[in-house]
């Protein structure tokens, strides 16, 4: 569900505005996506009042685009969302002057999605140019690096609205947020999103899904699962607190790891039949060595439809 | 003198039961046969193995592995694609020439007496070392633009089954020449049928 006009809900308490963190919003090249995303975040309205919120491009907040740009003002947390291109202008100022300037007095930089992350989709549209703000895919490049020890990537496409709330609750309470080594929380993505998956037995015997949109059969084998080789917590904080792309039958595109996009997402690259990529940490021979002895076993259950089983046995 | 330990012992069993499954078939072997062979006595015997059929199931894992481990050893070398392909041969018919009897047991006890195998040995379960090492050979391939990509079995069977043919024509000394003087064109046969189309 998305608010119609979330900037409704905001009841800022003036009274309190000093003691409040300051917060802006900035985007890059970007589709709206991780906004779009987060205005999904239920405690929205109370998570957004614990902050001053100085600019957001979707919300009536306390400053126009405009001011921002003139860049005589600070913010104490500074969202970037979307991929940094070096040649970008808003307001027809250099989106890097304006970014550099807060950055540099920002304590906390939250790059949003994985545009802002590693490139990600955006980075396509000029390959050789753009990038996230401290990483180009795994490469540390960006307009950031001199800064990366205040940045805190949230990579995702889009980002799931969680995921931005525990970070900013943490940054509210003052309190450290450990990250990996693409400075994203490892509270958030120590996870893969293969834990939790619905479809864990069908992974385990080796039971293919007959096809998309289905409840049965895993669909790492034919249908482009990234889901074991990938860092997201989609299967344990569940989007709309109910699902995951891979509860209901389309495979993981991988899209919190800094080589996404990659191309046809619906299938699963094989050689000579044998997955390219297999379970992160496991080596390809111990991984064929277990699916050899798994696929020995017929189970019947696993082999229709689950609502059937009982009605044919 | 030095005492035999049990594993040499055991090894010992596996080795004349290969060669007597393979000569004389599965099913007129006894186990008193081979504790004979062996040195042994059947009541001795029985602290080694506890059925014929548990000794059979050993013996295919002891090929596979056997056959696992040496192309692994090929798997992990920095020869290329080509070169691994007639390592691979090469290995296979020189096990066929000293070793036959690992290959007339696969051939003629494992392949052609599917009942005995049909517990505890389904599918691929007994032979996992060797397919897992042929699976890792052909990705391999693949991924370094090699081999053409196609259906697993398809390939296996292409490469494998044409070892097998060989082996079993020249077990029944049909080959005018001896199987290893065909190993340049064999394998030089193979490759041209698995190597990527340009």
């Amino acid at each position: 569900m998305i608010m119609n006009n979330p900037s409704q809900k905001i009841s800022i308490m003036r009274s309190k505005l000093e003691l409040k963190p300051r917060l802006l919003w900035l985007q890059g090249l970007t589709c709206n996506a991780n906004a779009h995303s987060f205005f999904n975040l239920p405690n929205l309205e109370q998570l957004l009042n614990k902050f001053e919120i100085l600019y957001h491009p979707s919300l009536g907040t306390e400053y126009s685009f405009e001011k921002i740009s003139e860049c005589d003002m600070v913010c104490d947390v500074l969202i970037f969302e979307g991929t940094f291109d070096p040649l970008l202008k808003r307001n027809n100022i250099l989106m890097l002057n304006i970014l550099t300037h807060y950055a540099h007095n920002a304590k906390h930089i939250i790059g949003l999605g994985s545009c802002a992350s590693f490139g990600g989709m955006f980075k396509a549209s000029s390959p050789q140019r753009n990038t996230g703000l401290i990483f180009n895919e795994s490469l540390k490049e960006g307009p950031l690096l001199h800064l990366e020890e205040k940045v805190i990537n949230l990579s995702g496409c889009p980002i799931h609205p969680q995921w931005l709330g525990f970070t900013l609750n943490m940054i509210v309470q003052n309190r450290p947020i450990a990250v990996d080594e693409l400075h994203r929380p490892l509270e958030l993505y120590s996870h893969l999103a293969h834990h939790g998956c619905t479809r864990n037995e069908y992974f385990e015997w080796k039971v293919d899904s007959k096809g998309f949109g289905l409840k049965e059969g895993c669909l790492f084998y034919g249908q482009g699962c990234r889901a074991p080789m990938t860092h997201s917590s989609c299967n344990k904080i569940l989007w709309n607190e109910v699902s995951s792309k891979t509860r209901n039958g389309t495979p993981c595109f991988g899209c919190t790891e800094p080589d996404f996009p990659r191309t046809d997402l619906f299938s699963t690259k094989t050689n000579m039949s044998i997955p390219a990529d297999v379970p992160l940490g496991v080596s390809k021979r111990s991984y064929l060595t277990m699916v050899g002895m798994a696929k020995t076993f017929s189970i019947k259950r696993l082999e229709g439809k689950l609502i059937d089983y009982k009605k044919t046995d | 003198m030095a005492r035999i330990s049990k594993e040499e012992r055991k090894e010992n069993i596996i080795i004349m039961a290969l060669n007597l499954f393979s000569t004389q078939g599965f099913y007129s072997t006894t186990i008193p046969n081979i504790a004979e062979k062996v040195g042994m006595s059947v009541g001795n015997f029985y602290n080694y193995f506890t059925s014929k059929d548990l000794l059979a199931k050993e013996l295919i894992l002891y090929i596979s592995d056997y056959l696992g481990n040496e192309i692994q050893k090929i798997n992990e070398s920095d020869l290329s694609t080509e070169e691994k392909t007639h390592a691979i041969v090469k290995m296979y018919f020189n096990m066929a020439t000293k070793r036959p009897e690992m290959i007339e047991y696969f051939l003629r006890v494992y392949l052609s007496n599917r009942e005995v195998f049909s517990e505890n040995c389904e599918g691929m379960t007994c032979v996992s070392s060797f397919i897992t090492e042929m699976m890792i050979f052909f990705d391999k391939g693949v991924s370094d633009g090699d081999l053409h990509n196609q259906d697993f079995f398809s390939a296996f069977g292409l490469f494998m089954g044409y070892l097998g043919g060989m082996v079993f024509l020249n077990g029944e000394k049909i080959l005018p020449e001896p199987i290893n003087d065909y190993e340049q064109s064999i394998s030089k046969n193979i490759y041209n049928a698995l190597k990527t189309r340009t």
